[in-house]
């Protein structure tokens, strides 16, 4: 998972390696000017040397010069690997989204999605910059001030390789412990968000019933829990501190006491023993530096998980070899087509579905709430492939199709539309990039759009906000017929797309589309049985079964749940009025 | 858990920072009165046995070892008594470390729960008003990000700057005992440090509201894009969009390393300073020594050597924490604003309770007998029972959830008991505003809404409430089973009620169908279940709630016609012999109502029934023969 990651530091490489280098040169300098300073007090003001006060001076500042260099060479190369290396992520994730086919992207829903693209990666990129600088620093300092010890005073140098040891095994008994409960903490502080959005977003329905109390003790109990699980963690995160501190004066006391007579015997210098305790004190912040950096990791290692999830993701739809690029015309045939959703119940939405649709006919599709209406139509532009049997446009199965050009000819507007923030040109030109602006005039006038638009300010250099939140519903479906129209497509498909379109300027889209373009196939899905009596051809579906096809008078005489809706729908005002 | 990102301090007036600073630490001290006072006890007690036994150094070096050097019989007793007394204050500040973080623990996840608990229970009892202004985000920071801050402040920024801050002041005591003309050098160096490092933290700052900018952009980008990856598919708009993110991404990328390096670079600057400041301290005292202007001896110059080491560490960590409690107030500023919201306005004294009818008298009863009245306290302590009708009279009601816009101007409407009301009209138009104001969501600023003769603002919100059920327009259900959702409407309903209660909605077929049938664990707002199914949830747990005035706001917006025709039978059911108010998108749902009444502009244009609005020919006949569009 690591080395999956890791691939994708990409240009970025020199600087990740560099950085670790450099490191060593700032660490090296931190042990040395210690070490020298051992000789500036033996050599120097024990015999009283001044000259040899000043070279050791003077050499000293070259060495908190070049400390200083490679520091800060070291954090620049850290800086560019860790954004880079952030950057090439967030690319290679959005580049991979971009292939997902509509099975992948319900895999993950849209929120988690971005969550991997921004807080993971940010994660990622916290971590990896601290693996690359601290994580280098902590041992490698660890390793010179112990090496320098034993230049120093292999005897008291030995200490450390007891007391090392010891530390290590403490660290390491509270990062496995401290994992355990802090995964439990982390879970409940879900609950606790979770809690507080759902009230969030319940407030009326919790004050319509009045149940404050209860969602008052609800919350407390998720709270206590998560205090609980937040002390049992900390308990055991304070140990180090005080261990460490027993650990490390031990360390230094114990050097003192031998140390001492060594000195007196004469086999040591007293200089020697004070750069010491400066490098216990250095081995005691490397290890208590290893294991929060070592916690951090672990953390993070959810989210390299995650983020490699979404990489190795398989795209479920992908062109086939040599795909057709050549769609003849729009006629659609729908051969024993059965489709479960992958990772669902299994269970068949549709099913058997036999249908053919001449090119440049109109097609109804009618049905209650999970009769598989969208289902059915999202299968002609391989949205999605279908489990059993086969869809053919243009004669040609759709998975023999190149996929760019079965979607260009194959243009849908979506049950959830969406527009993006620009304007309404920009949002035009996803139909076509290069549509002059007549063509957009004139795909809105068929979408009845024209007339709204000319009433705004900016015309057509109107903006639209995100989500397209400053149009009315109806506006912004209008909208998207335009959008989907500016294709120019071989088959037209309307997923219930003028439910918030009020019937007289309905009719009229319907009747312009008739007019202006004959030879397009339209399928439109509607819950209006006024907006679907007309078409050549009326689709009912049941629970994903045909359960009747034919024209209004035909269905109306012989189907009865037709009838049904029709007679619901129609019904005057007559025989409940009073 | 949700980490704010460092960065530069948010501004904050001074006065404001130090009352949260206050109210904060009465908090703390004043529930845990004695473990406050044990802490800072162990903090003062770390900080002196750390001075002591730097200290202690000096003892070593200039009484325990030197004097020995050379001589025949050298005798240890001074060392291992120095040793020893090194030993026992290492000792004592090792266990006043864990004693003080013990305690922090309990300190500081108590006063978290506490301010969370105070926090939720003050946030259930604000008006509408507060969550219709206030964002969500905001609202949820508040418990994530800002207690957050607010528990690392307490259990870290506070114990660690006190300490850090006494370690400077005994340290300093310490160095001036030992030379105070050393002293001198340390602090002029330590201005320069100071200022070093001020200088560096307003450059980085730049770069990092730079980088901040960019995060948005990007953020904001992905979010748009990922929100709509469907609409992307279907327009082959793949390429582009990836070309639209790698310009961003770039940038993003460019900013966040300048941001990145001045942020790296400030550590090793700081690191080598204080090294500098090492030796340069090493090395003057040796030539003072040396050349004989200072009389020190060289236990004394070794141990104050080490008091600088001592100085370095607690001053970046001073540097370090101030922002982390800058940010910590600004959080704790935030949390007490939410729990100094005034709370909604409810002093009405009339209650509404289930009664029985005894002797032709009204009694006051637990059981459920259909039957409810007002409970109306008279002066001498005793009540009046007035029965529940459910007759609504609007008296020249005039509203606006802001004081610039006026929703609904001087209405006046009314509802007979048992009789259904249907609203219609354009978004805005005034609908929901009017079902809000009867259950009390909000109140009106002028005029009168009466309950069976009874202002509403005079019986008790919560009885108001109960015997108000209302099905909203967008359906949000609780992490939970089925059951408990439905049982939502009645915390005592059994089994057999719920599954009745689904039964009238239709939402019995759809929910046996699912793999647990009631006991179905809805997460994430329902995700699994279709709005409609959602909507007939929602229906189930007002009829299990059995109220004697029903809402109904858009109840069946999502729901299709031939669907809706069967919810419509159960919901007939439902609304029987009940005083309803129905609000609807489409014509066909309203028909058979008593009384439609068409609302523009929060006035009431065109009232009678189907057949009577449909031959004055007026906004209804337009509207039903589809000239306008219902939006």
């Amino acid at each position: 998972m690591v080395k999956k990651l890791m691939g994708h530091i990409g240009e970025y490489k020199k600087n990740m390696i560099l950085s670790p280098v450099f490191m060593i040169g700032e660490v090296a300098m931190d042990v040395f000017i210690p070490y020298l300073m051992a000789f500036l007090i033996n050599n120097g003001i024990q015999k009283g040397d001044y000259d040899y006060v000043i070279k050791m001076g003077v050499m000293m500042l070259v060495m908190v010069l070049i400390g200083l260099f490679c520091g800060t060479m070291s954090g620049t190369h850290a800086a560019i690997a860790s954004t880079g290396l952030a950057r090439n992520l967030r690319r290679a994730l959005f580049a991979r989204v971009q292939t997902f086919s509509f099975e992948n992207i319900d895999k993950f829903s849209s929120s988690s999605l971005i969550t991997r693209l921004t807080t993971d990666v940010n994660s990622i990129q916290n971590s990896f910059q601290m693996v690359i600088r601290s994580l280098v620093r902590a041992p490698l300092m660890m390793i010179f001030a112990l090496v320098m010890s034993f230049v120093l005073e292999p005897r008291l140098g030995s200490v450390f390789l007891i007391a090392i040891p010891i530390m290590a095994l403490v660290m390491f008994f509270v990062i496995k412990n401290a994992h355990v409960y802090f995964k439990k903490m982390f879970k409940e502080y879900d609950h606790l968000n979770n809690d507080v959005q759902e009230n969030l977003l319940n407030i009326r329905t919790v004050k319509a019933y009045v149940r404050e109390d209860r969602e008052i003790e609800k919350f407390n109990k998720v709270a206590e829990k998560l205090m609980d699980f937040s002390k049992s963690a900390e308990k055991i995160v304070i140990l180090p501190m005080p261990l460490m501190t027993v650990i490390v004066f031990g360390v230094i006391i114990i050097d003192s006491l031998l140390g001492g007579h060594f000195i007196v015997n004469g086999e040591m210098e007293i200089g020697n023993l004070t750069t010491l305790f400066t490098y216990a004190l250095q081995v005691m912040m490397s290890l208590i530096m290893i294991s929060m950096i070592l916690v951090m990791v672990v953390m993070s290692m959810a989210s390299a998980e995650r983020i490699v999830e979404v990489l190795d993701e398989k795209t479920t739809i992908e062109n086939c070899e040599n795909p057709i690029k050549e769609i003849k015309d729009g006629s659609i045939r729908f051969e024993d087509v059965s489709f479960a959703y992958k990772g669902g119940d299994d269970k068949d939405v549709l099913e058997h579905i036999n249908l053919e649709i001449a090119s440049g006919e109109t097609v109804g599709i009618l049905g209650g709430t999970g009769s598989s209406k969208s289902t059915l139509v999202q299968l002609i532009p391989r949205l999605y492939d279908v489990s059993h049997g086969a869809v053919y446009v243009g004669g040609v199965d759709v998975r023999e199709l190149d996929l760019t050009a079965l979607r260009d000819q194959v243009s849908m507007v979506l049950q959830k539309n969406e527009l993006f923030s620009g304007t309404i040109n920009s949002n035009m030109r996803w139909g076509d990039a290069n549509a002059t602006e007549e063509e957009i005039r004139h795909a809105c006038e068929l979408a009845r759009a024209d007339e709204f638009i000319d009433g705004f300010e900016l015309g057509y250099e109107s903006k639209i906000e995100q989500g397209g939140t400053n149009v009315s519903g109806g506006q912004k479906q209008r909208l998207c017929i335009a959008r989907a129209l500016l294709k120019k497509p071989k088959i037209l498909i309307l997923d219930d797309s003028t439910s918030a379109v009020d019937m007289k300027t309905d009719a009229m889209i319907r009747s312009a589309f008739a007019n202006e373009i004959p030879n397009t196939t339209k399928l439109i899905i509607a819950q209006r049985i006024s907006s679907v009596q007309d078409a050549d051809k009326i689709v009912v579906l049941d629970e994903g079964k045909i359960a009747g096809v034919g024209t209004h008078e035909e269905l109306y005489a012989g189907n009865k749940i037709y009838k049904e809706v029709y007679d619901s729908q129609m019904k005057g005002g007559d025989d409940d009025a009073a | 858990m949700p980490r704010r990102p460092m960065g530069p301090p948010p501004k904050m007036e001074k006065g404001r920072m130090k009352s949260v600073f206050l109210r904060l630490l009465k908090y703390i001290v004043g529930v845990y009165k004695i473990q406050f006072v044990v802490v800072v006890l162990c903090i003062i007690l770390t900080a002196a046995c750390s001075a002591i036994g730097t200290g202690l150094l000096q003892n070593l070096i200039d009484e325990g070892i030197m004097p020995q050097i050379g001589a025949a019989h050298p005798d240890f007793t001074r060392l291992y008594q120095v040793c020893a007394m090194m030993g026992a204050a290492y000792g004592v500040m090792a266990l006043c470390q864990w004693v003080q973080a013990r305690l922090m623990i309990n300190v500081t996840q108590g006063t978290i729960y506490t301010i969370r608990t105070e926090m939720m229970k003050k946030m259930q009892s604000l008006p509408l008003s507060y969550f219709d202004t206030n964002a969500h985000g905001d609202i949820m920071s508040c418990y994530t990000n800002d207690t957050d801050t607010l528990r690392q402040m307490i259990s870290q920024g506070l114990p660690q700057v006190t300490s850090s801050v006494l370690t400077i002041v005994v340290v300093f005591g310490s160095m001036i005992r030992l030379s105070w003309q050393l002293s001198l050098v340390v602090i002029a160096f330590l201005l320069f440090i100071v200022y070093a490092g001020k200088f560096l933290g307003g450059k980085s700052a730049r770069y990092y509201v730079a980088q901040q900018k960019s995060v948005g952009k990007v953020n904001g980008y992905i979010e748009e894009m990922l929100g709509g990856q469907k609409v992307v598919k279907v327009f082959n708009h793949e390429e582009q969009s990836k070309a639209e993110f790698e310009v961003l991404n770039d940038e993003l990328r460019d900013n966040a390393s300048k941001a990145g390096i001045f942020a790296n670079i400030l550590m090793p600057i700081m690191a080598q300073m204080s090294n500098f400041l090492y030796f340069f301290i090493a090395v003057v005292g040796a030539a003072l020594i040396i050349k004989g202007i200072l009389p020190i001896s060289l236990g004394v110059l070794i141990a104050f050597l080490q008091y600088t080491k001592n100085l370095t560490n607690p001053i970046t960590q001073v540097s370090q924490q101030i922002s982390g409690v800058v940010m910590a107030l600004a959080g704790g500023d935030r949390v007490f604003r939410l729990i100094d919201e005034t709370p909604e306005v409810d002093d009405g004294k009339v209650t509404i309770v289930r009664v029985k009818e005894e002797n032709g008298q009204l009694l006051e009863c637990v059981e459920r007998t259909g039957r409810w009245a007002f409970k109306v306290p008279k002066e001498d302590g005793t009540f009046d029972f007035v029965e529940l009708k459910g007759r609504v009279d609007f008296k020249d009601v005039t509203f606006g959830y802001n004081k610039e816009k006026v929703v609904l101007k001087d209405l006046s409407l009314y509802a007979k008991p048992g009789q259904k009301i249907a609203f219609v009209g354009h978004t805005g138009a005034g609908k929901t505003t009017i079902t809000n104001l009867i259950n009390r969501f909000y109140d009106i600023n002028e005029g009168q809404i009466l309950y069976d003769g009874i202002d509403v603002r005079d019986i008790q919100k919560s009885s108001l409430r109960h015997s108000l059920g209302i099905v909203l327009q967008d359906t949000h259900l609780f992490t939970g089973t089925i059951k408990e959702n439905i049982r939502y409407g009645n915390l005592n309903a059994t089994d057999e009620e719920v599954i009745a209660a689904a039964k009238l909605a239709n939402a019995h077929h759809f929910i046996t169908h699912l793999e647990d049938g009631y006991d179905t664990v809805i997460t994430g707002d329902g995700g699994m279940l279709s709005q409609g199914q959602r909507q007939l949830l929602s229906i189930a747990r007002a009829a299990v709630a059995n109220p004697p005035v029903l809402i109904l706001d858009e109840a069946t917006s999502s729901i299709d016609t031939r669907t809706e025709s069967i919810v419509q039978e159960g919901m007939d059911k439902l609304m029987e012999g009940r005083t309803v108010f129905v609000i609807a998108h489409r014509l066909s749902t309203v028909r058979n109502s008593k009384a439609i009444l068409l609302l523009e502009n929060g006035v009431v244009v065109e009232r009678g029934d189907h057949r009577d609005l449909l031959a004055q020919h007026g906004k209804y006949y337009q509207l039903y023969t589809g000239a306008f569009e219902l939006d």
